[in-house]
């Protein structure tokens, strides 16, 4: 089966400013790929290119196998979209935009109403759209995105500026989306929701993407350190934990040891020369670097920055 | 398919404009009582024999009325066309099948029916409290004034794409619509103006529209007028190429 999207050599500037520079991937059909990284990255730009929002100034994109300039109707008829900054009509009813919606497809759309009980909405059809929470909003925008029963779904920036438990919620629908088929190609600057939505996600920084791979394998990758931190009252710990093979680092802050080093083995090795060297301890726990360990390491920045 | 969007997008427009407060009475009800106030306090003045020489009641303040609807329909578009910009409501309706164009046109039939709406109630206010007298054709008349509203429209499209803000929206367009009142021969008649002033009169579309209203109210002929429809029709052709250009979505 061929990609879903296949973007190669995508370059877009605004004026002056060079939005994207050079962005090439490919989608596959029924997974959730993320675009991942900070703010004016090029993420959005990235994105609307794809959908026939913005013409790029140089590559070529193919989205279903069509091109999204030319046949951007025929496209737009395929795919559903949810903007990273959009509004509706102040005084619009969620059932109105909906139904609206629904009117311009050519395609058989779904039942609004049972798509409005999926997300939640149906107490909330009457309400008018500057009424609803910011998560009734994005809700809504995902109802919008799904209208027409698309092949290809776009959000960017879904979750920003929810509280953690609308986030999570919205997770999951997304993952629904997927289980029914459909491919979803999102875009975040939370590693976490990289981490735990996408199959697999795309880094880019300054209109250029670093790598592309499933989280676990960009970690193992990019980051094959493993850390352990623990505390006890051991005087000889130290000493003992720099002989462990693999280590390349102790640090100790009063009695919290923070253990450093590669591979696979360090967790086991340290656990060894514990129970080897009868050292009691009060606590234990691994730290695993995530996608923002990935990120630092990539561009020498956090994300947040 | 686009005619059920655009019916669809047309009818959820009327209803949100009828949902704004003050949406209905500002526009709509307001004119009316402006209108009437100032009919009678001028009208009830003038005994009758006098009201049929005064042209500017029998015919001024009706056409200068109807005006004055046309152009706050075109304020209020350019309004919503620089919020809905704005709020990237345009963007996100652009994001579907449905073409720039039907987008538009949804917000042109909303504004030539509210245009139609208050000109109706207008006339029949008018004809209860002000001595209108002689028989108006109100049908051609009404045409009349959508075609003016029509070509004023497309210039309310250009003003809405030179706009910064939303909130500039109105002051800009009551800046550029205004003033054509002064020089369109509603309060003086063109031909008694200096020379610069005919001329720049003779460019602007307020005075083809006023002399095609003025003409359809007094009862002339559609024919005695080709020229004004012909001019309103060139300012609408020429401000919707010109929009197509500079129009921004976002
Ligand atoms: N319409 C525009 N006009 C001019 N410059 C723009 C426009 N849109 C984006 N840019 C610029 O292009 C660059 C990339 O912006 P883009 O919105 O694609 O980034 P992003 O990765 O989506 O960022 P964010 O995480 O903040 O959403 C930024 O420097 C931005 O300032
Ligand atoms: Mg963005």
């Amino acid at each position: 089966m061929p990609p879903v999207i296949q973007a190669s050599g995508v370059r877009k500037t605004y004026g002056a400013t060079v939005a994207v520079e050079e962005v090439s991937f490919d989608v596959r059909d029924g997974e959730i790929f993320g675009l991942i990284g900070p703010n004016g990255a090029g993420k959005t730009t990235t994105m609307e290119c794809i959908e026939g929002l913005r013409t790029p100034d140089r590559g070529t994109i193919s989205v279903l196998g069509l091109d999204p300039v030319r046949d951007v109707y025929k496209l737009q008829d395929r795919i559903g979209v949810q903007l990273q900054q959009a509004q509706l009509q102040k005084r619009i009813k969620v059932w109105e935009a909906v139904d609206l919606w629904a009117s311009l497809y050519q395609k058989k759309t779904v039942d609004a109403e049972r798509l409005l009980e999926q997300l939640g909405l149906t107490e909330k059809r009457n309400a008018w759209f500057m009424n609803l929470s910011g998560g009734q909003k994005q809700r809504l925008f995902i109802a919008l995105a799904l209208i027409n029963d698309p092949e290809v779904v776009f959000l960017d920036e879904l979750t920003t500026g929810l509280d953690p438990q609308a986030r999570r919620a919205i997770w999951e629908l997304v993952r629904g989306i997927r289980e029914r088929g459909k491919t979803v190609f999102l875009t975040t600057h939370l590693m976490e929701e990289a981490e735990r939505l996408c199959d697999r996600v795309a880094i880019i920084e300054h209109g250029r993407i670093i790598d592309i791979d499933t989280p676990l394998s960009l970690v193992k990758r990019h980051c094959p350190e493993r850390t352990v931190v623990l505390a006890t009252n051991d005087p000889s710990a130290a000493e003992r934990f720099r002989a462990i093979p693999g280590v390349q680092e102790v640090v100790c802050n009063h009695a919290e040891f923070t253990i450093r080093g590669r591979g696979d083995d360090l967790v086991t090795e340290v656990i060894h020369s514990l129970s080897e060297n009868h050292i009691r301890v009060t606590d234990f726990r691994t730290v695993l670097p995530n996608l923002e360990d990935v990120f630092l390491k990539l561009t020498g920045r956090s994300i947040r920055d | 398919m686009m005619l059920r969007g655009l019916f669809k997008l047309t009818w959820i427009e009327i209803k949100i404009f009828l949902r704004e407060p003050l949406g209905a009475i500002g526009t709509i009800v307001i004119p009316v009582i402006v209108f009437l106030v100032l009919g009678r306090a001028i009208g009830g003045k003038l005994p009758q024999p006098a009201l049929a020489a005064n042209t500017f009641i029998r015919v001024g303040l009706p056409v200068l009325a109807s005006l004055l609807i046309a152009v706050s329909s075109v304020l209020s578009l350019v309004t919503i066309i620089s919020i809905y910009r704005e709020g990237g409501i345009l963007k996100r309706l652009r994001a579907t099948p449905l073409r720039p164009q039907t987008i538009l046109t949804a917000h042109v039939i909303v504004k030539l029916l509210l245009t139609a709406a208050t000109l109706t109630l207008l006339v029949l206010a008018g004809k209860r409290y002000y001595p209108v007298g002689v028989h108006v054709p109100f049908v051609s008349f009404t045409i009349a004034l959508l075609i003016t509203t029509w070509s004023i429209l497309s210039i309310g499209f250009v003003i809405a794409s030179i706009v910064p803000t939303a909130r500039f929206a109105q002051p800009i367009g009551a800046i550029i619509l205004y003033p054509m009142f002064a020089l369109s021969g509603l309060f003086v008649p063109i031909a008694s103006l200096p020379p610069a002033l005919q001329a720049l009169a003779r460019v602007l579309p307020l005075t083809y529209a006023v002399r095609l209203l003025q003409g359809i109210w007094d009862g002339d002929a559609w024919s005695a007028h080709l020229g004004d429809v012909a001019a309103l029709a060139l300012v609408f052709a020429v401000c919707t190429a010109l929009s197509t250009k500079v129009f921004r979505w976002e």
